[in-house]
């Protein structure tokens, strides 16, 4: 530095002698250093922090004292449990008649006896996911194909039945609750993801008939509300097709479904494919790779991968999304919550909020576990393109 | 490879794989739109030629390599690259590109996939080649281009230079039999673009047949065996390297050699 000072005249300027590397000039430290920085830096952020804080102060007791503290954990026998008593003036929660209603929130009015069958519906069903959300799981291509393949031909077996092999038919009429949630759900993303990409490649296709198609198809239904394609699937479609024919109620609203997320879908992976570089196509292309070589191995990997929180956010909003199959007559889990809320046997002032409640809660754990998956999987593809 | 020449001479009766050129290309004409970026370009490409393509930027030379291998469509003339005539045919044009090797400006890496997997993956897949004999090729390639110890980084880890020395190893796992290079060091920061011109050099001693386009003088000087001067869509000039540089023959060469070597 020493020689700069004396050479400011001069346009000419050799370095004698290294720099000294010098550490960073000390900042804040401590906790009361680090809420200064972030959480009083100026009038405005400090206000800010004072007002949340008193919200938080403001609504989370009551809740605790709701969800909690005041809550009704047991009794079989009815609302009498749930009523304001001496002791407890000001009841809580009544999860009483959670715990009472549980197993018709799960199954909703399945047959009884023949529930095991829904059980052994989900083992197989979280069999599925881990294998394939489980990214360093072995044989994930055998799991690709349990998952696409054995396991959609394996519940319909289960839970529809098949007289053949001894299983008797359930209608769909009687399928409800966490179940018909959880069907609706799969089906809706599993056939969204395959129709989607394939709807994108078309959309980008240079073969018009192809890319009108796509166009058509995507533009026509992301410009309907969902609540009318369900509509349309469940009310128009008997209109057009003799009874006889008629696909039963549950599959068409996933027939809707798959339609509608399908659609979304392309859009979100559009997106995907719009990001990668025109050298990508043209190096596979050098390569002697095919179109659909490029695309599986090149194309697809990097575009999936920027998509994924777009593809998560998609699957979250239809997990939520199917509790509109409530209006076109099938039992979701909401709907089972709404039947048992207005049980007179257990009608008190908190049965609603009890209800919705635990739904809620329920709807909020499922998706909070598929964001923080996501971001996981974010992270750990993001350890390919540190740079 | 005779099964190529054979499919060819049905069709095209063009010469036998083994004798005739590496590309031929004659009467070739392009355009984009109403504007004729190429005109009756005619070059033949001996086997185990070396041959560097320059002229100012927008004269067409990246265009008329990118024909040779299909990445560019051209509306008139013909190519024939090993014997296999370049047409609209998907399965005529991938014939083509698996025998021609590409590397780009942008190196063109796949960054999801490792440097091996970056170089076993069209030997795999297009050449069916076992894993286990793809990894064995791209460890002598990824030596000869002198990084076998980056090969389980991502491209995204290595510098510039190390990236397209990566590019050359992946086509070549390919083993073409053209190697195309489009201005590979244009996108280099200086100080990484003799590593680079060093690997091609190597190659070009070992005999390879080579199609470069590049600004790089002291290369077509050291390697060419011909240099060809392009302007507006044309060749204006083929000569060898001693005369293109020394004596060259046309107006705009002189003028073009007279901007760049000062």
């Amino acid at each position: 530095m020493s020689d700069m000072a004396t050479t400011t005249d001069t346009v000419l300027f050799v370095r004698t002698q290294r720099a000294e590397r010098v550490a960073p000039p000390k900042g804040p430290r401590g906790p009361l250093g680090w809420a200064r920085a972030h959480l009083f830096s100026s009038p405005f952020n400090g206000l800010l922090t004072v007002l949340i804080v008193a919200a938080i102060a403001w609504v989370v007791p009551p809740l605790l004292d709701f969800l909690v503290f005041h809550a009704v954990w047991s009794g079989d026998d009815g609302r009498e449990a749930c009523l304001a008593t001496a002791q407890n003036p000001d009841p809580g929660a009544c999860w009483a008649f959670v715990r009472t209603w549980i197993n018709f929130f799960v199954y909703g009015p399945y047959p009884m006896e023949e529930r095991w069958r829904v059980n052994v519906f989900f083992a197989l069903l979280a069999v599925g996911l881990v294998w394939m959300m489980w990214l360093d799981a072995p044989r994930r291509d055998l799991g690709a194909a349990y998952f696409f393949l054995a396991l959609p031909a394996a519940s319909v077996v289960l839970l529809h039945g098949l007289p053949m092999i001894g299983l008797e038919t359930i209608d769909t009429a009687l399928w409800g609750g966490v179940l018909v949630t959880l069907v609706v759900a799969t089906v809706g993303i599993v056939v969204s993801l395959p129709v989607g990409v394939l709807l994108a490649l078309g959309r980008r296709s240079e073969m018009p008939v192809v890319k009108l198609f796509s166009v058509i198809f995507i533009e026509f239904v992301r410009g309907v509300p969902l609540i009318t394609v369900l509509f349309m699937a469940s009310v128009m479609l008997p209109l057009f097709v003799p009874p006889a024919w008629s696909p039963d109620k549950l599959m068409r609203a996933l027939v809707g479904i798959a339609i509608f997320s399908s659609a979304y879908m392309a859009e979100v992976v559009r997106a995907g494919l719009q990001s990668i570089p025109k050298g990508q196509y043209e190096a596979a292309a050098a390569l002697g790779l095919g179109y659909w070589r490029t695309l599986a191995l090149v194309i697809l990997p990097q575009a999936l991968k920027v998509t994924i929180p777009n593809i998560v956010n998609n699957a979250i909003a239809l997990f939520k999304d199917t509790t509109l199959v409530f209006f076109v007559g099938i039992f979701d889990f909401l709907r089972t919550i709404e039947v048992a809320r207005n049980d007179p046997a257990w009608a008190t002032p908190v049965t609603s909020f009890t209800g919705y409640a635990f739904a809620a809660m329920c709807y909020f754990v499922a998706c909070h576990f598929m964001s923080r998956y996501a971001s996981g999987v974010e992270r750990r593809l993001g350890a390919a393109d540190r740079r | 490879m005779i099964e190529t020449a054979e499919k060819a001479g049905t069709a095209e009766a063009a010469p036998a794989a083994t004798q005739g050129p590496a590309v031929a290309i004659t009467g070739l004409y392009k355009w984009y739109g109403d504007f004729q970026v190429l005109s009756d370009v005619n070059l033949s490409v001996a086997r185990g030629e070396r041959i560097v393509i320059c002229g100012p930027s927008g004269s067409g030379k990246s265009t008329l390599i990118r024909c040779v291998n299909a990445l560019e469509p051209f509306q008139r003339g013909t190519i024939v690259v090993d014997g296999v005539t370049v047409t609209q045919d998907l399965k005529r044009i991938d014939e083509v590109r698996r025998e021609v090797g590409m590397v780009f400006q942008q190196f063109n890496l796949f960054p999801h996939l490792t440097v091996l997997e970056n170089c076993t993956l069209a030997p795999i897949h297009v050449r069916k080649m076992p894993r286990k004999e793809a990894e064995e090729v791209a460890m002598r390639y990824l030596a000869r281009v002198r990084i076998p110890e980056q090969a389980h980084k991502y491209p995204g880890q290595l510098s510039g230079g190390q990236q397209q020395r990566v590019a050359i190893a992946r086509a070549l796992c390919m083993s073409p039999k053209i190697m195309m290079f489009d201005e590979p060091t244009s996108a280099l920061d200086p100080e990484m673009v003799k590593e680079v011109l060093d690997t091609m050099v190597s190659l070009a001693e070992d005999g390879t047949t080579m199609l470069c386009v590049t600004h790089e003088m002291g290369f077509a000087r050291q390697v060419a065996d011909r240099v060809v001067f392009m302007d507006e869509g044309q060749i204006v000039e083929i000569n060898s390297p001693d005369a293109f540089f020394t004596d060259p023959q046309h107006e705009r060469t002189k003028t073009f050699l007279g901007q760049i070597l000062g």
